[in-house]
């Protein structure tokens, strides 16, 4: 075996035993800010794990909206609740983990149908992505496929993507922004999530 | 928030690095905002570093004198603009006779019409990412301080 493909599925077992290991450390852990920052490491993980996929486009944006803002919004609203959970009562349910494990044995079965990992004859490679890969150079002209994807073949996408960032922030806005002369501890103000 | 962040004023090292970094990091941004056509990069993730930076400048020095720097009505003002432009861009196709956002018809030359229009659309991303995140975080961070001082002060939004 060519030692280039050892050492890159070498790395992806690593990232993704510390993917795992993070997420249960999430699971466990009762301190939120620990839980917080766990996420943004988690994240940071997923972007290397996209590198490693020669996906940097979006390891970019994972390392800047996942790791980066989303931490930082997390820890703000650790500001207004408190940064520890509270202790639920230890009840383990055997009905939860069973069906847990069914619907992950089911969803294992179900990845069997799927091709191959970097299989060329699979149909997301054959659908539209040889077009824009061939094609456009010509049609565009510019150098990234990403950004002429994004911007150009799917510019309706991404123009619905900024209304939801621009609603998400008018959201947030509304519901906590005008913080003046406003009574302690009324309700709390969850602002809606937002997509990369 | 309040607590944190002046506790972090004392705190010298974080200043100083913080001032030499931040100049940096809206470079970097603007760097990934223009050659998002050339490399890895466009208007979301220059968006989210052009905050970042302003949110560790409210992290270090405190949210009212970021808020000094750049007043909530500057980020509304471009968390709205990003959406007007992207939306323009496509208005302005129409008005050219073509389909929304077909960029075709922004230029004579096929080419040149793609990249004025992806430049212009990718000005708008990263205008109202960057207008969200910091208003996301300033309402975040300004309740915060609301409810730790329940004073009427003017950090948080006005």
């Amino acid at each position: 075996m060519n030692i280039e493909i050892i050492t890159s599925d070498l790395l992806n077992v690593a990232m993704l035993v510390f993917m795992g290991i993070t997420g249960i450390a999430i699971a466990r852990i009762r301190s939120l800010f620990a839980v917080v920052m766990l996420s943004g490491i988690y994240s940071l993980l997923g972007a290397t794990l996209y590198v490693i996929l020669d996906a940097v486009d979006v390891a970019f944006t994972e390392a800047a909206v996942g790791a980066g803002a989303s931490t930082i919004l997390m820890i703000g609203t650790l500001a207004l609740t408190s940064e520890r959970e509270k202790a639920t009562p230890n009840t383990q349910s055997f009905k939860a983990l069973a069906v847990c494990s069914l619907l992950g044995l089911a969803l294992i079965y179900a990845s069997l149908d799927m091709p191959l990992f970097g299989d060329p004859d699979a149909p997301v490679h054959q659908h539209v992505a040889p077009r824009y890969l061939n094609d456009s150079g010509d049609e565009i002209g510019l150098p990234n496929v990403v950004t002429s994807v994004l911007a150009s073949y799917r510019s309706f996408d991404t123009m619905g993507e900024i209304f939801v960032i621009f609603t998400a922030a008018v959201g947030v806005l509304t519901l906590i922004g005008r913080t003046r002369r406003r009574i302690k501890g009324d309700g709390d103000g969850t602002g809606g999530g937002h997509d990369q | 928030m309040t607590q944190q962040s002046s506790d972090m004023q004392q705190k010298i090292i974080l200043r100083v690095v913080s001032k030499l970094l931040i100049p940096f990091i809206l470079l970097f941004g603007l760097y990934v905002q223009w050659h998002g056509d050339f490399g890895p990069g466009g208007g979301f993730q220059a968006g989210v570093i052009f905050a970042s930076a302003y949110v560790l400048y409210a992290l270090i020095f405190g949210l009212g004198t970021m808020r000094e720097a750049l007043p909530s009505w500057i980020t509304r003002l471009v968390l709205s603009l990003g959406v007007l432009l992207y939306s323009g861009v496509g208005v302005i196709c129409l008005i050219n006779g073509a389909n929304f956002l077909d960029y075709y018809s922004l230029s004579a030359t096929p080419k040149v019409g793609q990249h004025i229009g992806i430049l212009l659309v990718e000005a708008g991303v990263g205008m109202t990412v960057f207008g969200g995140i910091v208003t996301i975080f300033c309402a975040f961070a300004g309740r915060a301080a609301a409810d730790i001082n329940l004073t009427d002060d003017d950090e948080g939004q006005q």
